[in-house]
Order: C-alpha cells, then structure tokens, then sequence
C-alpha cells in the first residue's frame, strides 16, 4: 500500500454566483489546483467528482465526463452523490484508489449551484437529502431535521440555545482572514439569539448559507511526488466511512451521530492514531449544532458535553483543539457537494503552514476533516498528517 | 413532492390504513420493527415480515416549528414537525391540532391523516389525546 499525497488544492470563492455555472465552478478550482501542485493535467488517470443537486439546480446528469472536461482533463471520471457528504465520498474513493497502486494521478473534488435556485427552491432541493415518504412529505426541511436533533440534544444531555450560538460567533471569526470565505464578518452572540427562526430551536444565524462554488484536490501516490519532485509535505494517513438508517426517527439515537463515530474510528485506526493526537479538525457545521454532534462523534469531546466546547473555548483558535479554522460550513459557506474536498484542502493547507489562519496552529502535525450527508445517514472521516 | 398522479405502493397504501384507524407496523421474526413499504428487515434482511397493530398512542420525543418551509407547505407554516414514539416504531408528522407554540415533548398524540392547505396533498399528522 502507498502513501497519498496532497499535491495541490484549489477552492474558488464561496459564495453568491446564481449566474455561475457548476461546470465553470469546477475549472476554475481545479485551475488553481493544477497550478498550486504542478502536476501537468495530462498525468491524472482519474476524475472523482461530488455533487447534490445538479438535476435540480442546472437540469444537468452525467456529470462526471462534463466536470473532466470543463477541468480540461482527458481521463475517466466518475460523479458521486452523497447529499452534502459527495466530495468526501470522491475523496474516499480516490484515496483507496491511489492507495491500491491503481492510479499515480488522479482529480478530486466537488461542486454545487445553488443560489439560482432561491430560498424556497433551494430549501426544497435539499430536503431530497431526507426521505421523501416519511420526512419531507410530513413537512421536515433540513434546517428542521437539525432542529429536532438541537432540541433532542438539549433535552438529554442539557445546553440551550446561547451555546450553540458560541459555535456560529467563533466560526465567524475564524473566517475572517479566509477571502474565499462567503462571510468575512464578525457576529455577536445576541445577534444569533436575535435573529429570525427558520426551525426553532435554530435561528438563520445557525445555519450555513446557501452557496456558490466548487473544490479540487490533485492527490498523487507518495512514489510519484517524489519521482517527480512535487512540493507535497501532507499526506491523508486514514479513510473511514459510515452509515446509519435514513430515517431520524429510525436511528437509535436521536442527538448522536453513530455513522460519524464509525468513520472516525475506522480513519482513526487506519492512520493509526488516536482522538488525542488530532490538532485541528474541520467538522461538517451545516447547523451549530451539528458542529457539536460531529465533536462528540469524533471522540474531540465527550459526549454530552461538546454544547460547551466553542462558549468555554476549548475549540476557538486559541483552544485545544481549534475546529473550523476555515471558518467552516457556517462562514466560510457549503455549496454541497463542494464541501468534503474543501475541507481537505483547508486542512492540508492549515498543517503545511500556508493557511491565513496556519498561525495557531503552527505544531500541528495531525488534522482531521469530517464530512456528513443528510442527517448523517452518510459520513466521511480522513486523517491529514505532515509527512516531511 | 411528487405531483405525479401514481399512488406510492405501501406507502400510500399506509396512509389509507391511518386513515381508518388500522396503521401497522412491520416485524421481522427477530423483532426488529420498521415502516413499509418493505420487503426485507432493514436490521437483518429477514423477508418474513409480519404486519402488527401500530399502538394507537404515541408520545412526543422531540419537535421543532418551522417558519421556512419548502414550496409544498409554504401556506402551512408556521407548522410543528414532530418525531412520535409509538413503542415498537418512531414516526415523524405535523402536530395539526394545537398551536405550535402549545406543542410540547412528552405530549401523547395519535395518528391524523390531514392533507397540506398549500398543495392539498396527504400529510401524516399527530393530534393530541
Ligand atoms: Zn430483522
């Protein structure tokens, strides 16, 4: 089995562009991706693309030989769907596939249009996430599915509503620096508390916006980097992956995260590491609460307790455990199927010390990007670790 | 949102038997319990899945009230989205009977079939007991 390596990444800004196609999304970020790894294009053997709602957002299938051609890429391409977990999942796939010694070279990423659409039609297209026969048709949106996981939370293990609105403060502030980020503004906790619901317990301010915007990775096997002398000091150590039943009234478990849980253990094992070794983490922060349940799956906090993690700041920048440096799903924004790869890049850049926000984390040497679909039916975890 | 005329075999045939006071559930012969429509045990595969009487009181496990809806309930919100416990299965329906603001966790409530007031379609709601 051989080393992976991030050779380069490539993000375009999150954001705003209901006139952007995903098609000039993706060139674009998979430009700078080429540009920062300097990999030649014609050396990628493969193409792993995620996206979530293109027939609903652009009338467009078959996207995976679109996306190798819009990244002008002559190679086999394949599109993954995991409602917002797509790109984790084309990471997944790619790591196992360069791990194998079937490709040397291969393009990874993801990209979602999303704002054309609308508040309501966006609404609608991502409650496909959820199943349409017993949640959708019964009136739950997506923001409601979180919703009645936050209010279950606060239920069993207590919390409330000013400390989830911690978690939007500090991923606010962490996106300051981040110009590719949608928001690059500081927000106050009462303005949270002071916004307008969208499903209580959660108001607009815990949830991420609807976004514009697209992810590559160039990932090459670690002979190869060195072969061809390629600046690439991360290497994804571990890949896990879970899943749990579709429904959330089917799971055991109405505030936990188990299919999280058991792709963090298997990357965790994989890498062979351990929960205490993860410096930086980037976690799926669709809601605020969802930064909580995936701190909680991941073993970065007990469970129970990651509802205080952000307010007592175990995980602010200048905590343990920094979460969401990026500024995460929450300010740095999550065009859906963009998301899983973003993270990797924001991860890899955070350790190789490149990042605007590399500073507090300057010894860092393990990080960990984890990525949800849905109502965390699906689930990704990788470990990012420096390899030089 | 389907607003295709064909019926969703199982399902709808589901909500016609809410309709008239005999929803069921699904059992496997392990015991482990889901919704139709269903031809294998999601836990265990078995094929052998027997229906049973749903209890016809639920409780209330967890709910949220939702002001941005999807077009399908743009007429309905604000509208309280519940998950019921019913014993051997979870639901999730619209609380149709109470204010959203009056619903509460550990409400009992039993199944109401009512219909969206923004598309007419069928909605599986809980009203209180
Ligand atoms: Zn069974």
């Amino acid at each position: 089995m051989t080393g992976v390596r991030v050779a380069g990444t490539g993000l375009t800004p999150f954001g705003n562009a209901p006139e952007r196609t995903s098609r000039d999304l993706f060139a674009e970020a998979s430009s700078a991706a080429f540009a920062d790894s300097g990999v030649p294009r014609e050396d990628v053997e493969a193409v792993f693309y995620g996206n979530f709602m293109g027939e609903l957002a652009e009338h467009q299938g078959h996207q995976g030989p679109l996306m190798a051609e819009a990244a002008g890429v002559r190679a086999p391409a394949t599109r993954y769907e995991s409602a917002c977990a797509s790109s984790g999942m084309a990471v997944r796939d790619a790591v196992m596939r360069v791990r194998n010694g079937e490709h040397d070279v291969v393009l990874v990423g993801g990209a979602e249009r999303m704002t054309n659409l609308g508040t309501a039609g966006a609404t609608e297209a991502l409650a496909i996430a959820a199943d349409e026969l017993w949640e959708v048709r019964a009136g739950m949106t997506f923001p409601g599915a979180y919703a009645l996981m936050a209010k279950a939370y606060f239920d069993e293990f207590g919390g409330g509503r000013e400390d989830l609105a911690h978690v939007a403060v500090k991923n606010h502030e962490n996106a300051l620096p981040n110009e590719k980020a949608q928001y690059q503004k500081s927000i106050e906790v009462a303005e949270v508390l002071d916004a307008p619901t969208v499903s209580s317990p959660l108001s607009l301010y815990d949830a991420c916006p609807l976004s514009d915007g697209a992810s590559a990775l160039v990932l090459t096997s670690e002979a190869y980097a060195e072969e061809h002398d390629i600046d690439a000091p991360v290497a994804i150590t571990g890949t896990g992956q879970g899943g749990d039943r579709m429904a959330l009234h089917d799971r055991e478990f109405l505030a936990r995260s188990p299919a999280a849980r058991e792709a963090g253990e298997e990357a965790y094992a994989d890498a062979g590491i351990g929960a205490g070794d993860v410096d930086v983490a980037e976690v799926h922060d669709c809601f605020t609460i969802a930064e909580v349940l995936a701190l909680e799956a991941l073993d970065l906090e007990p469970v129970g307790e990651g509802i205080t993690a952000a307010r007592d700041g175990r995980t602010t920048a200048d905590g343990d455990t920094p979460i969401n440096l990026s500024g995460g799903l929450k300010a740095k924004g999550h065009p859906v199927g963009a998301t899983g790869a973003s993270q990797i890049a924001e991860v890899s850049k955070l350790l190789a010390g490149t990042h605007p926000n590399s500073e507090p984390v300057a010894d860092a040497t393990t990080g960990v990007a984890h990525n949800a679909g849905g109502t965390v039916a699906s689930a990704t975890v990788h470990v990012l670790e420096v390899a030089e | 949102m389907s607003d295709e005329s064909a019926r969703d075999a199982g399902f709808d045939d589901w909500l016609d038997a809410a309709e008239t006071g005999d929803a069921y559930y699904l059992e496997c012969p392990a015991g482990h319990t889901s919704l139709p429509p269903r031809r294998l045990c999601p836990t265990c595969g078995a094929a052998a899945l027997d229906e049973r009487p749903l209890p016809e009181t639920g409780e209330i496990e967890t709910f949220t009230v939702t002001h941005v809806p999807t077009p399908a309930f743009e007429d309905d919100a604000p509208y309280a989205t519940a998950i019921a416990d019913f014993g051997p299965i979870r639901v999730t329906g619209q609380v149709v009977d109470l204010d959203p603001d009056a619903v509460d966790t550990g409400l009992p409530v039993e199944l109401d079939v009512t219909s969206s007031e923004t598309t007419g379609e069928r909605v599986l709601g809980f009203k209180t007991v």
